[in-house]
């Protein structure tokens, strides 16, 4: 199953190649990876979003807080979390699909970032599962391009 | 030593470092990169610098000391090429869990990315094959990254660690530093064991009826042979151990079961899938040890400690895991065991019974020279006592099987990553550290020619190695799977119309050369070079070329399921 694993990293030259070297040589599903910085200057946070079963899942864990650079390593697939994804995506603009784009955009609850004569590009933010239905609908459309940032996550408050 | 404060050039810094870390032995190679550091070590008389011929040479010299002493290996190269040619050490070293710390010459950081002149991505390269490793870009951060690198690797589970020093860097001066500790915020390795689990794991250890301890290199490397052999005996539990666990427990004693898996004993391998509960210690259920995954100990309750998260339920799922360092676990176990236990009198004699059945014996004639004699003869004369490195191949395979070793840190070979040429190499390496034990090396003939460079650095320096090399003039192992498996196709093994003269290129070395045919001139070479210890002696051992190494597992068998002599005799001669 999908597993989104949150790993907190030393914010050090040649940290995400690293870990996603690791990936790669131990052959693990490596779905999307992104990596910003946090609060503190010195650490970057990781969202991973991994397939595999139980056992593999456990090995993926152990070999990331295996390396030297990761300070902690949490899979938040069971655990109260906000998971989001930015999708920016250039349609074609028509006359005649131009209404049915703009009901869209509102479903999504997305932006428009830039229009043109023959063009459109817009954001939509929301779970990777709703980014997915999201490219599904504008599909017929006509997508020119579009970029996905990965899953970004972080856990819930505390209530 | 230099008090901190004082200003020094990066070059200084580094043989400052050194000292702290109490290295006495450096195996190196100079080159541009390292102008600097060469010129400081002209005047460092505290720390010997070993001039190797080959910096992959240099690696296994460092993997060879570190192992025969337990302290890390000490690597010096340059940038480019040199940086490169240790990438094969080092994979070894990290297959093995071997502690050592390579230090690379870089171009001055301004042209890193430039393509210059003896340029390598050496951190890039190195990162799936080092435990952690570096690039120095300022000066003021070079003792730090030292420390850190010699405390990464010799601590938790050792293994290599690299640090890439631009020259511009070794130039650089600044005030010289040295932190009362390391702190790296992302490692924190686990040594004490969990107390519940180790309680757990002595109650199943006290009621088990037909109880195998399963042995691995973490023992050693821990230093817990002692505790082990007091379990063991206390407890009649038999011991078998992994290729790099041999010695952990006395080959000699009767709860020894030898080696397992592949090559091991049929005993062995027989206790493992027919044992009511086996307690794997430092060991990684390696696929060489296991076979078939599925039939492996399967009537096991499976108790597994190791120092290494990652290893547990690997490849085997296991019952009780207990993370933590080998020597912790032992001796928590010591203590917590009951004075009584299960009669394991039963369990004795039917392993003495698979004993019996399918003893570890190969047939010997006066005339015909046979490898298997070769070990005994070296066991029986160095009384299990000796430092024995190996080659890999057949020799080695059958080092495992006959010599008795007695005591730890006894066996040093290429385990994991089965490198050809890591034995002559190793064998230096080894006879540095320890010169209070004879030191031997069993080699093929075609491993000896992947690193016979090193033959000169051996003579050089006068170190009384014994290197016997085991001349079938075949590469053994590969020819025997090609006789079982692959239809007798003996593509490529056959090495008897292109070997040199060994004898005369030993002696073109500057080396004693022996060379012995029959079993009589073999007894007599041996003691001859056991005797000689001003320098290195060299015997050519011409053996039958086509014996097989028994009993055998085939690749992804179940390790029950052994083949225990050659399928058609006709191949024999």
């Amino acid at each position: 199953m999908k597993h989104l694993i949150s790993v907190l990293v030393e914010n050090k030259f040649g940290t995400l190649n690293r870990v996603a070297a690791m990936f790669s040589a131990r052959g693990f599903n490596l779905e999307s990876i992104s990596i910003g910085e946090t609060e503190d200057a010195e650490v970057s946070r990781m969202t991973i979003v991994t397939r595999g079963e139980d056992r593999i899942i456990s090995q993926v864990l152990k070999q990331l807080n295996r390396l030297v650079d990761t300070i902690k390593v949490t899979d938040l697939t069971h655990q109260p979390h906000v998971e989001r994804e930015l999708l920016l995506m250039s349609l074609k603009l028509t006359k005649t699909a131009q209404h049915e784009i703009f009901e869209l955009i509102n479903v999504f609850k997305g932006k428009v970032v830039d229009i043109k004569q023959k063009s459109i590009t817009i954001e939509v933010i929301g779970s990777p599962d709703k980014i997915n239905t999201a490219i599904d609908l504008f599909r017929p459309f006509g997508i020119r391009e579009l970029a996905r940032s990965g899953a970004v996550a972080i856990h819930r408050g505390e209530s | 030593m230099t008090e901190p404060g004082q200003k020094l050039n990066g070059s200084e810094i580094f043989f400052e470092c050194l000292r702290r870390e109490n290295v006495d032995y450096i195996f190196g190679y100079p080159g541009g990169a390292l102008l600097k550091v060469y010129e400081t070590l002209h005047d460092v008389k505290d720390i010997k610098h070993i001039l190797v011929r080959h910096e992959q040479g240099a690696t296994h010299m460092a993997e060879g000391y570190a192992r025969a002493t337990g302290r890390p290996g000490v690597v010096l190269v340059t940038s480019g090429p040199g940086a490169t040619n240790t990438v094969t050490g080092i994979s070894n070293a990290y297959m093995d869990s071997t502690p050592m710390v390579v230090f690379t010459g870089q171009v001055p950081s301004t042209l890193i990315g430039n393509d210059a002149f003896q340029e390598a991505d050496i951190v890039g390269i190195t990162r799936p094959i080092t435990k952690h490793n570096f690039l120095v870009k300022d000066v003021r951060e070079l003792a730090t990254t030292i420390q850190k690198a010699f405390y990464l690797a010799t601590t938790g589970r050792p293994g290599p660690v690299l640090v890439d020093m631009p020259k511009d860097v070794l130039n650089a001066e600044c005030a010289f530093e040295w932190p009362e500790s390391v702190e790296i915020r992302g490692y924190k390795p686990t040594i004490k064991c969990h107390a519940n689990q180790v309680q757990k794991a002595a109650k199943m250890i006290a009621k088990a009826k037909r109880p195998l301890f399963y042995i691995g290199g973490g023992v050693i490397t821990a230093e817990a042979s002692e505790e082990l052999r007091k379990i063991a005996i206390d407890q009649d539990i038999p011991v078998t151990m992994t290729l790099q666990g041999l010695g952990a427990f006395p080959g000699d004693h009767p709860l020894s079961m030898g080696m397992l898996g592949m090559h091991g004993t049929f005993w062995a391998n027989q206790a493992v899938n027919n044992c009511d509960l086996l307690i794997a210690v430092g060991a990684r259920f390696d696929d060489r040890v296991t076979g078939k995954v599925d039939t492996f100990a399967t009537q096991a309750f499976k108790i597994h400690n190791d120092i290494d998260p990652t290893n547990v339920d690997k490849n085997i799922k296991v019952d009780l895991p207990v993370v933590g360092d080998a020597k912790d676990f032992l001796a928590s176990i010591l203590n917590e065991l009951p004075k009584s236990h299960e009669s394991r009198s039963p369990w004795l004699a039917q392993i003495k019974a698979w004993q019996e059945q399918c003893p570890m014996n190969y047939s010997d004639g006066e005339d015909s020279l046979k490898t298997e004699f070769v070990i005994d003869e070296v066991s029986r004369q160095t009384k299990g006592h000796a430092v024995v490195v190996t080659d890999v191949g057949q020799h080695q395979m059958w080092t495992a099987q006959y010599y008795k070793f007695t005591e730890p840190r006894s066996i040093i070979t290429s385990g994991g990553l089965g490198t050809m040429g890591f034995g002559l190499p190793a064998t230096i390496g080894a006879a540095f550290g320890v010169t209070d034990r004879p030191v031997v090396l069993f080699c093929g003939d075609g491993g000896l020619m992947m690193n016979i460079q090193e033959m000169v650095t051996a003579v050089y320096n006068k170190v009384p190695i014994k290197i016997f090399l085991i001349n079938n003039s075949y590469l053994g192992m590969v020819r025997q799977w090609q006789e079982l498996f692959h239809k007798e196709k003996y593509s490529f093994t056959d090495l008897e119309s292109s070997n040199p003269d060994f004898v005369k290129l030993a002696e073109a070395f500057g080396c004693r050369a022996i060379c012995a045919t029959t079993q009589e001139e073999a007894r007599k070479a041996i003691s001859e070079a056991l005797a000689y210890n001003d320098g290195p002696t060299f015997v050519e051992f011409r053996v039958v070329r086509k014996d097989m190494v028994f009993p055998m597992v085939p690749a992804g068998g179940s390790i029950s399921d052994m083949m225990l002599a050659r399928l058609n005799p006709k191949t024999m001669v």
